[in-house]
């Protein structure tokens, strides 16, 4: 019996172990029955909310505070988020849309919406009368005469600029009524390359590749007196975006470059990111969201000033992310509950104060940190209130915009302006065509 | 002048050849270094740095801060464990078939191989990007067993990130290739001893297939372990995302350079380990064989 | 006795099918074995590959949308057409009112070509192309119009880059395998060093090298100015037309090199040293050597090799994506990457098919071609 000296043999420590592990089982077994015994009493509905910022630990704090307060709020539903990455956010949606596998609450850019709405992946909201009565109209998503989305925020694009540089140039600081003309605007960019202390004079982001050419950019071209489409029938792009005022700005787009008075499409992004900071760009055309950053390194010195008037007024782009309700979800009433509940203006303020956009309605501001008066970026609401203008809202506006993205680079490079354009309009014509008019007239 | 003497010649080339091996080393370990040295610095500096020689040196405002922000930004650890789990699974799986696969083109004769293996080679052609949405369609429609019974649809699953890229026509070609080069006798000596055809693949063909298992093992290592477009395409779950989806959760409205430059560095010591410890088995395997000639 | 014919006359069907004609009988086993183990891959590439692949095919004679309520219809060859239509044109001076031609400080002087191309009913033929290229033929000038500019010069560029990298990667790989196949201390350390650019992802090398490229202040503008004691102008390499795509070669040939270089000394250890040991008894010098041991015994490793890399640089997509988008001036086009903006990005999945399906046919020709160059000589 020598094997027996160390007290107990081998096969008793395996019957011990199955013993324990057949306990902890009933255990598991247990615990398992009483939580869906649980869920069964509850009967709860979830609903799935997919969000596009996957990685931004405060945007995923706020959002998951709204969530809560609604889970707490009321005993039907339970809001369930799921997070995606942003840059890739729009497959992911197309992803799930062709595989019938939607949520309940989408996460949508503004400018993507009527896409999706004319495709039939969301459904309109249904919303109490009024409730978006103070919203900026940047935040409100409409298509064909209905709302289909709304957003928390919106946000803003403006020239920055250090004060004490302006001053020593003697070069007039713009307001929202009387913004830079277009030839004033010129002037300032030779004027500030020729001082030779910077090595651009404008900072216009070429590195954002993407959305930004588009939402930053247009506006000049509708400054200009041209668009992208011809949004009175949403059927051609011909005459206005190869028309004489898109010539006018294609000429002067290319000048920029020619001149050597703005980055071109090789810009790095760490230059987009630090170089008017350090000095070595006079301005910069920058969103809202980079404000905070800058405001912290620039201080006091620093300026948001509105974009130029060319002829045909100053316009900014609008509209960013926004909630909507896929058309595949079977509990539209609780979706349409959870979004009347985030918009509340409490969590509008909360949104702004954490990640810098513009809250959506004037209350919200004078409640955030950044919008209400005396706010470091008070003057961007102004700006969405007074200039926004909601990029053209057709389902074609995927294709539109990134023909408009290459005819720029293309004109920034050289390509001759009119041909460029030319071939820009054939392409977006040529796209509705297959698509038969987007839902606009007959084609 | 005295001329070198025979051994101080053999010791001068000797250098030299080192000399030229560091300074191509040097080549291509550089984005490396850059990579490494910019995810102990604060982004502002990174990006200064950037422009000159201080982009490969650890100076300025050293820390480990943007390994914990990155820790912080992604759930790591989970990211972690999904990608060395449908990597090692996936390398596992497509070895034993390719290899299968292969041994049956090189040492049996069956009708149509040639047709096949033709075709084979074509699909090679495909780049994934452009099957990507029909594959999607593909998979959403396939069934699978769940605890719930027989399920469609295989979206959102960990076998969505393997079956479908188990066998690759590049495997299967770089297996046949090498198995092709094995002089015939090796297999007919085992036929006459009496071997099964099993066993010929599994005691004589795989122990001495080592070099050309390292360079599958490692090619579908990278392949599985870089997935990025697939997982976006069918992943919901914060759960099953393998690591290289974490990389897009750095690009926020201001991109955070530093934080991504730590999070590559640990996606990629993992890769370059696995290397070392197979370019090891690699090299000790063909020391050994000596099966030529 | 019977003959081998007259055995496999009587065997069952299923038995005569899995055999290769004139097989003998006995090797029956063999052939059910041969199809049983190619089984798994085999239905796994059909069904992940295959099939998807005539999906695609299938898309590209249809209108098919990525996202669209519009029903499917089918449109024959209209997709292909629209990438492959080419016209030649022959542009004619401009005269004035008593028919001489038109001079500006010297040079002949043309109408736009949009007077033609765009809305004019007598020249439907032209309607919606673009200039390609053009040269001058007496008075008048030779214009080549193409319907998809883009797509053509996608497919030059993914031509030349393919050109151009299969040769200069598989030749430094071989230069780099002969240059570590030796038994030096240290050696593995290099191996590995030449190797890690390969398990660096390209999403990830592409924005490594974004900073390496930049014009103002990228490192490698800084080392070739150190390195000439500042006298280099610095290049902004990704945007410039003519620098965009050997920098994109460059770099896919740096972060690519080593992979081939381990197929490469794979490929070496085979040849045995024996062979090396009776070429030097018989006075080969070391370019003897490689001519006639090394490079004969690689033969099939070189088909590999050149293969692979032709085939893989047919696919160009992620260096485009990342670094360049397709410019400056469609400069760095690809054909994938154009399959890939247009199946997607712009929801036209029928289109985005119809390139692949060009490519595949394309990269399928020069497959067949390469390997009946170097197939082996009877």
């Amino acid at each position: 019996m020598a094997k027996r000296k160390f007290g107990i043999s081998f096969v008793q420590v395996v019957n011990h172990t199955r013993c324990k592990m057949k306990k902890a089982l009933s255990v598991v077994l247990f615990v398992v029955l009483l939580l869906s015994m649980s869920g069964i009493a509850n009967a709860q509905t979830e609903l799935s909310l997919w969000y596009h910022g996957a990685g931004n630990e405060t945007e995923r704090s706020i959002l998951l505070g709204i969530i809560d307060d609604f889970n707490m709020a009321q005993s039907e539903y339970t809001v369930v988020l799921e997070e995606f990455p942003q840059e890739s956010y729009n497959s992911s949606i197309v992803a799930a849309a062709l595989a019938g596998d939607l949520p309940d609450i989408i996460d949508v850019d503004g400018p993507v919406m009527p896409g999706w709405a004319w495709s039939g992946y969301m459904q309109p909201l249904n919303l109490s009368e009024g409730a978006l009565d103070d919203f900026l109209p940047g935040a409100i998503g409409e298509w064909h005469g209905e709302v289909y989305s709304v957003g928390l925020w919106d946000a803003a694009v403006s020239i920055y600029a250090r004060r004490s540089v302006l001053e020593a140039h003697d070069i007039r600081i713009p307001t929202l009524d009387d913004p830079w003309s277009g030839d004033e605007f010129d002037a300032i960019l030779e004027q500030l390359q020729a001082s030779g202390d910077y090595e651009y004079a404008l900072d216009l982001g070429m590195a954002w590749t993407g959305e930004w050419y588009p939402y930053a950019f247009s506006p000049f071209l509708q400054s200009f007196g041209g668009d992208m489409i011809d949004r009175s029938t949403y059927l051609t792009a011909e005459g206005v975006l190869n028309g004489e005022a898109g010539v006018a700005f294609g000429e002067w787009w290319q000048s920029l470059f020619e001149r050597g008075l703005a980055p071109g499409t090789s810009q790095d992004g760490a230059d987009r990111e630090t170089g008017f900071i350090d000095g070595k760009y006079a301005l910069q055309w920058n969103g809202n969201w980079a404000g905070i950053n800058t405001l912290a390194a620039v201080g006091d010195d620093l300026l948001f000033l509105p974009a130029p008037d060319f002829g045909s007024g100053s316009t900014i782009g609008a509209a960013s992310w926004q909630f909507g309700i896929s058309s595949s979800s079977m509990n539209a009433e609780g979706a349409n509950a959870f979004i009347e509940h985030a918009i509340q203006d409490e969590y509008l303020a909360a949104f702004s104060d954490g990640i810098g956009l513009i809250p959506a309605t004037a209350g919200a501001a004078a409640l955030s940190e950044h919008y209400s008066e005396g706010g470091a970026l008070e003057v961007y609401f102004g700006l969405s209130e007074a200039q926004a203008l909601v990029r053209p809202v057709t389902p074609g506006y995927a294709t539109v915009a990134l023909v408009f993205e290459k005819a720029l680079a293309d004109i920034a490079n050289g390509a001759d302006v009119q041909d460029t354009l030319d071939a820009a309009v054939d392409e977006i014509d040529q796209d509705i065509e297959d698509n038969m008019g987007y839902g606009f007239g007959d084609m | 002048m005295r001329s070198l003497s025979f051994e101080n010649q053999q010791r001068l080339l000797i250098g030299l050849r080192y000399a030229l091996l560091i300074l191509i080393a040097m080549i291509f370990i550089f984005p490396i270094v850059f990579m490494v040295v910019s995810s102990l610095k604060p982004d502002m500096q990174l990006l200064r740095d950037s422009g000159s020689l201080r982009a490969f040196l650890p100076v300025g405002d050293i820390s480990l801060d943007n390994y914990a922000d990155a820790f912080e930004r992604v759930p790591m650890l989970q990211f972690f464990f999904n990608s060395v789990f449908t990597t090692v699974v996936s390398v596992a799986a497509a070895l034993w078939l390719n290899s299968m696969a292969a041994f049956s083109f090189a040492f049996l004769q069956w009708r149509g191989k040639a047709l096949v293996l033709s075709l084979i080679i074509a699909t090679f052609i495909v780049p994934f990007e452009v099957i990507a949405i029909p594959l999607l369609m593909v998979v959403n429609s396939l069934p699978w067993l769940g605890p719930g019974g027989i399920e469609i649809g295989w979206l959102n699953s960990y076998h969505v990130q393997i079956i479908p890229f188990i066998a690759d026509s590049l495997g299967i070609f770089l297996f046949y290739q090498y198995f092709r080069d094995l002089p015939d006798e090796l297999v007919e000596a085992a036929r006459i001893d009496g071997a099964s055809i099993w066993q010929i693949y599994t005691r004589i063909i795989m122990p001495i297939a080592g070099p050309i298992l390292a360079t599958v093992a490692i090619l579908k290592f990278l392949g599985m372990w870089n997935a990025y477009i697939w997982p976006l395409m069918t992943i919901r779950s914060e759960e099953l995302r393998p690591i290289m989806v974490g990389l897009q959760y750095f690009f926020q409205l201001n991109t955070a350079w530093g934080e991504i430059m730590a999070y590559l560095s640990v996606v990629t010591i993992p890769v370059l380990l696995f290397y070392l410890a197979l370019q090891r088995a690699f090299i000790e395997s063909i020391a050994t064989s000596g099966i030529k000639g | 006795m019977t003959t081998a014919a007259e055995a496999r006359q009587k065997a069952p069907l299923w038995v005569r099918w899995l055999l290769p004609k004139d097989a003998p009988l006995y090797q029956r086993n063999d052939a059910v074995i041969g199809w049983l183990m190619a089984a798994p891959a085999l239905i796994i590439l059909t069904v992940f590959l295959v099939i998807p692949f005539f999906m695609a095919f299938f898309w590209s004679f249809t209108n098919q949308r990525l996202i669209s309520p519009n029903p499917t219809e089918w449109v024959g060859l209209r997709n292909f057409g629209r990438l492959l239509n080419v016209q030649v044109f022959n542009l004619e001076p401009e005269r004035d009112a008593a028919g001489h031609i038109v001079y500006e400080e010297g040079a002949i002087q043309y109408p736009r070509l949009r007077t033609f191309t765009r809305n004019n009913p007598d020249y439907p033929h032209l309607d919606g192309l673009r200039e390609f290229t053009s040269w001058q033929s007496g008075e008048n000038r030779t214009v080549i119009l193409v319907g998809d500019v883009v797509f053509l010069r996608a497919l030059i560029n993914t031509l030349i880059f393919a050109a151009v990298i299969a040769p200069l990667q598989g030749g430094l790989a071989l230069v780099l395998a002969l240059l570590l196949n030796q038994a030096l201390p240290f050696i593995n350390v290099f191996r590995s060093v030449y190797f890690a650019p390969v398990v660096v992802s390209m999403v990830v090398v592409s924005l490594l090298w974004r900073f390496i490229y930049d014009g103002h202040n990228g490192l490698l503008n800084t080392i070739l100015g150190i390195l000439s004691f500042g006298n280099f102008q610095p290049v902004d390499w990704l945007g410039n037309p003519y620098t965009a795509m050997p920098a994109l070669i460059a770099m896919s040939a740096w972060q690519a090199v080593g992979f081939h270089m381990v197929i490469w000394l794979a490929g070496l250890q085979t040849i045995p040293a024996s062979l090396y040991e009776a070429a030097g008894l018989d006075g080969a010098g070391a370019w003897q050597k490689f001519r006639y041991v090394t490079w004969p015994g690689l033969r099939n490793t070189a088909v590999l090799v050149l293969i692979v890399i032709t085939i893989q640089a047919m696919g160009l997509f992620v260096q485009v994506d990342v670094m360049t988008r397709g410019g400056p001036l469609d400069a760095t086009q690809s054909v994938v990457f154009q399959a890939v903006q247009r199946g997607y990005d712009k929801q036209d999945i029928a289109e985005g098919s119809a390139i692949s399906v060009v490519l595949f046919i394309i990269v399928f020709i020069i497959a067949m071609v390469q390997r009946y160059i170097t197939r082996e000589k009877e």
